[in-house]
This record gives structure tokens, sequence and C-alpha cells, in this order.
């Protein structure tokens, strides 16, 4: 079992790959830059698991927050308005900007 | 009295309305485990019937003990599962997480990859929150579908959606209406909806006169 590489207030990216298969990122929040939240645990991988692999290995899921602003271009609301997603930890590169 | 011949527009029977594929391959799967002996067509019952006795009414009581015990509101906040089942609501193995409302912060729940719900503890999920233009919009444009709902949020509301993209489902725990100080655990049960623990409404006091 891994240990968690980010923690709590990290600003982080999601990669902006687009690999087939059974993928849970959304499309949405891809190449986008958000904080973790927290971290939601340590799971099995959905993206195995589908194709029926049982033993591989539990990855660290985040919460990662994303402003609304962040995520479409002409986003009408409070500028703080946000969503939060659950991302697995191979999705996430920290951002260093 | 009178008494006048008139028809009814005929209803279609169950059998006689379209089934699609997955709902006849259910069918012959429920058959087939019982016939061979896997489970009991009692158990088989026994099991949907536990299914759907879920209902809003779990969640209610769940919200409305927070709201009358804080410190029962920090352990629903630390371990929603263990928590429920204090008040002997077992809401199954799914872990389910509450997140709460505040005057800053107005939750809202979604599963844009297919519609995950907590279940457990609110019951069957409603077909809008199914629909592709519910998960779709909720998450580009929330306050436009909760108007939708008739909800309208402050502009400086934080308008929060979570999206439950892995195994893990969310409940909004709504903030506690003004005017409910003296009413007891079943009355402020009362007035918590699903809709309201689903972040598309928000609590209403239900008029005693």
């Amino acid at each position: 079992m891994s240990t968690p590489k980010f923690t709590a207030g990290q600003r982080v990216r999601v990669r902006a790959a687009f690999p087939l298969g059974h993928v849970r990122t959304p499309y949405y929040t891809r190449g986008c830059v958000g904080t973790i939240e927290s971290l939601a645990g340590v799971d099995r991988n959905p993206e195995q698991l589908a194709y029926g692999i049982h033993d591989g290995p539990s990855v660290p899921l985040y919460r990662v927050r994303f402003h609304q602003t962040t995520l479409w271009r002409s986003y009408d609301g409070n500028p703080n308005d946000s969503v939060v997603v659950d991302v697995f930890e191979h999705w996430l590169e920290a951002d260093l900007a | 009295m009178h008494d006048h011949p008139h028809t009814h527009p005929k209803q279609p029977d169950l059998e006689d309305s379209p089934f699609t594929q997955h709902q006849v391959m259910a069918q012959a799967l429920e058959e087939l485990l019982i016939e061979k002996g896997v489970i009991s067509a009692d158990e088989m019952r026994k099991g949907l019937e536990i299914v759907d006795a879920q209902s809003p009414a779990d969640g209610a009581r769940l919200v409305a003990r927070c709201w009358a015990d804080p410190s029962f509101e920090s352990r629903v906040l630390e371990d929603t599962n263990a928590a429920a089942r204090e008040i002997d609501l077992n809401v199954g193995g799914i872990v389910i997480e509450a997140i709460k409302n505040t005057p800053h912060v107005h939750n809202v729940i979604v599963c844009t990859l297919c519609s995950c719900y907590p279940s457990g503890l609110l019951g069957e999920k409603p077909d809008w929150y199914k629909s592709r233009a519910y998960r779709s919009r909720v998450v580009r444009e929330p306050r436009a579908v909760l108007a939708e709902f008739g909800t309208f949020l402050p502009s400086e509301v934080e308008v929060r959606v979570h999206d439950s993209t892995a195994e893990r489902r969310y409940i909004v725990i709504p903030m506690r209406p003004e005017g409910t100080e003296h009413m007891s655990e079943s009355e402020l049960a009362a007035c918590v909806t699903r809709d309201c623990m689903i972040g598309v409404a928000m609590p209403h006091v239900l008029s005693t006169e």
C-alpha cells in the first residue's frame, strides 16, 4: 500500500491524459488545477477492477476542489463556486506554479 | 344517480409494456438463482423488501439528530456509516460521507458518470437525478439548475457541487431552519426532505397552524 503523496491544501493538476478503458476521472477536470480538500481513503483502482483485476495495488483517493471559473470558460455565478471530485493519485501531479 | 356507459382509456398491463433486454436478463438471472438453489425465493423477496423499505425518512432522522446533538453531528461528519448505527440505521457496506451546509457554503451532490446515490439513507433515487440533464448541468450551471427546483441562493454563498466519481456516496446535512428551537427530534425530521439532502432544496418549517 502506497503512502499518500499529497496533503490537504496542496495545489494539484489533473493529468491531461485520455487513455482508453474504464476511467473515473471526469473529462471536465483533465488538465485543471485544483486543491486537495482531503484524503478520502485508499481504494482499489476501478480502472483495474472493471477488467476483473482484483489483486492490483490500492491507490490513495483524494477529494480535489476546483473553482468553477477554472473548469468552465464562461462560468456565471459566485467566483468562489466550486466542484469537489474524487480523484485517484495516479491522475494527479503537484502544481508548482 | 345516472348510469351512462363510458369507456375508460385502456392502460396496458405490465406484460404488454415493452421489456428491455436488461429487464429480461435480470428476470432470467433471478429465476436461475432460485432454480439452482443459490438463494431461495423467500430470501430474494426479503432482500428486495429491505431495499424497498429504505427511504428519505432514514436520512431525515439522521439530520434531525445532528441538529439536536452537535456531538452526534461531529461523529456523523467523521464516519457517517458508524454514527448511523448509533440510531439503528444500517446503511450498508458502501461508505456514505455527510457534508454539512454552512451560511457560507451550500452543497449539492451528483454523480456525473452514472448516478451513484446515498441509497442507504435516502432510498430509491429520483429519475431526474439519473438524467443526463441533471448530471451534465449541475456541475456546469448549478445555480440555474437549483433555480429550476425553486431554490435560489444568494450570490455571496458558495455553491459547492460534489461529484461522487469513486466508491463513496455523499449526503448533505442542511442547515437547521430558524424557528425550530423548541421542536422535538421527530418534528425536526419532518422538516427534512430528500431534496434537501441532495442539495436542490432547503428545509422548510412546516406550519402548525
